[in-house]
């Protein structure tokens, strides 16, 4: 049995082929969600991949929030389900309050589009279950909003309850506390500005997001 | 707190079916301790030219809407809910409602 992911696509989404391309040639069906049908269609895991949702109006993420697609995403959380929001999906995340914080323009007011090294902090998630803890992966970022921001109770709890999934290694956006991800008190949800899809092979110029990915597939119980 | 205004003052925008409209606007601005890259960037632009001082600029957003309602009031705590649910993130945004 092949794992499901589905991929969430919003009006603006422009990641979510890159995501499937990366799930399918680890050998997982994946398929697109739209985001105005109200089901994860039986997903075994939900993706919402980066891209302008809505066309990031008002704030990034903000308008994504109410689509119906994400009464299903919240559902399918709540029953414990692994939920990765990578880029513009973290940023949706945080809006729809599925992950605590939220993520502002770059410190410095730049997009910025390169490769950076982060490191895993935490391998009890869904997208870090295979990696070691420590490990460096090189993954590319492309965004305007990657700015992670939340007050000191909840970044004191995010660290208290190892919740911060991957800290940058030299911070590129200001991120508070070099964060790059962070997860949910359940844990299977997960949102993180790098985009794992972009480094799932070599010719990529990187294949450190494969072992994010397997980690997903194997969160659903795919043999890694 | 900016003041209010009854459904009856000039600043009234009309009357659609019976009940009065009002105009509402809303200032959106970072929370305090919160971070605010665009503010930091025009204040480290301003004393090239000339304006040496200069401090704590902020950058922001304005929302202006045209809301039918019974009056001011009513109008002003709607407008303050649609804040809550989508026009402010109230993890990083502060709010400001002016109803005329």
């Amino acid at each position: 049995m092949s794992a499901r992911v589905g991929v969430v696509q919003f009006p603006g989404t422009n990641c979510e082929q890159d995501v499937v391309w990366a799930f399918e040639q680890l050998g997982a069906r994946a398929e697109i969600l739209w985001h105005g049908d109200a089901t994860t269609r039986g997903a075994d895991a939900v993706v919402l991949p980066g891209g302008f949702a809505h066309g990031d109006y008002l704030r990034t993420g903000a308008i994504a929030r109410f689509s119906p697609v994400m009464r299903a995403v919240a559902e399918h959380a709540a029953a414990g389900g692994p939920v990765i929001g990578i880029c513009n999906g973290f940023q949706v995340l945080c809006e729809a309050h599925l992950l605590p914080g939220a993520l502002q323009r770059n410190a410095g007011m730049r997009f910025l589009c390169e490769t950076v090294e982060v490191r895993v902090e935490t391998t009890t998630t869904p997208l870090t279950r295979l990696a070691r803890p420590g490990q460096v992966l090189r993954i590319p970022i492309n965004h305007f909003e990657g700015n992670y921001v939340c007050d000191a109770a909840t970044l004191a709890r995010l660290r208290d309850e190892d919740r911060v999934v991957v800290r940058y290694v030299d911070n590129p956006n200001g991120s508070l506390d070099d964060i790059a991800g962070v997860c949910n008190e359940g844990r299977n949800v997960v949102g993180l500005m790098p985009h794992p899809e972009r480094a799932s092979d070599a010719l990529l110029g990187s294949a450190d997001g494969l072992v994010m990915l397997r980690s997903v597939l194997a969160a659903v119980g795919v043999p890694a | 707190m900016a003041a209010r205004r009854g459904p009856a003052r000039p600043a009234r925008v009309g009357t659609i079916g019976g009940v009065p409209s009002f105009t509402a606007r809303v200032d959106i601005t970072h929370l305090p301790g919160v971070a605010d890259p665009a503010g930091a960037t025009v204040e480290r632009a301003l004393p090239a030219l000339g304006y040496t001082n200069v401090s704590q600029v902020h950058v922001g957003k304005t929302i202006r809407l045209v809301v039918d309602a019974p009056d001011a009031d009513a109008a002003r705590a709607q407008v303050e809910e649609m804040c809550e649910r989508l026009l402010a993130n109230p993890v990083i945004e502060a709010y400001e409602v002016t109803v005329t």
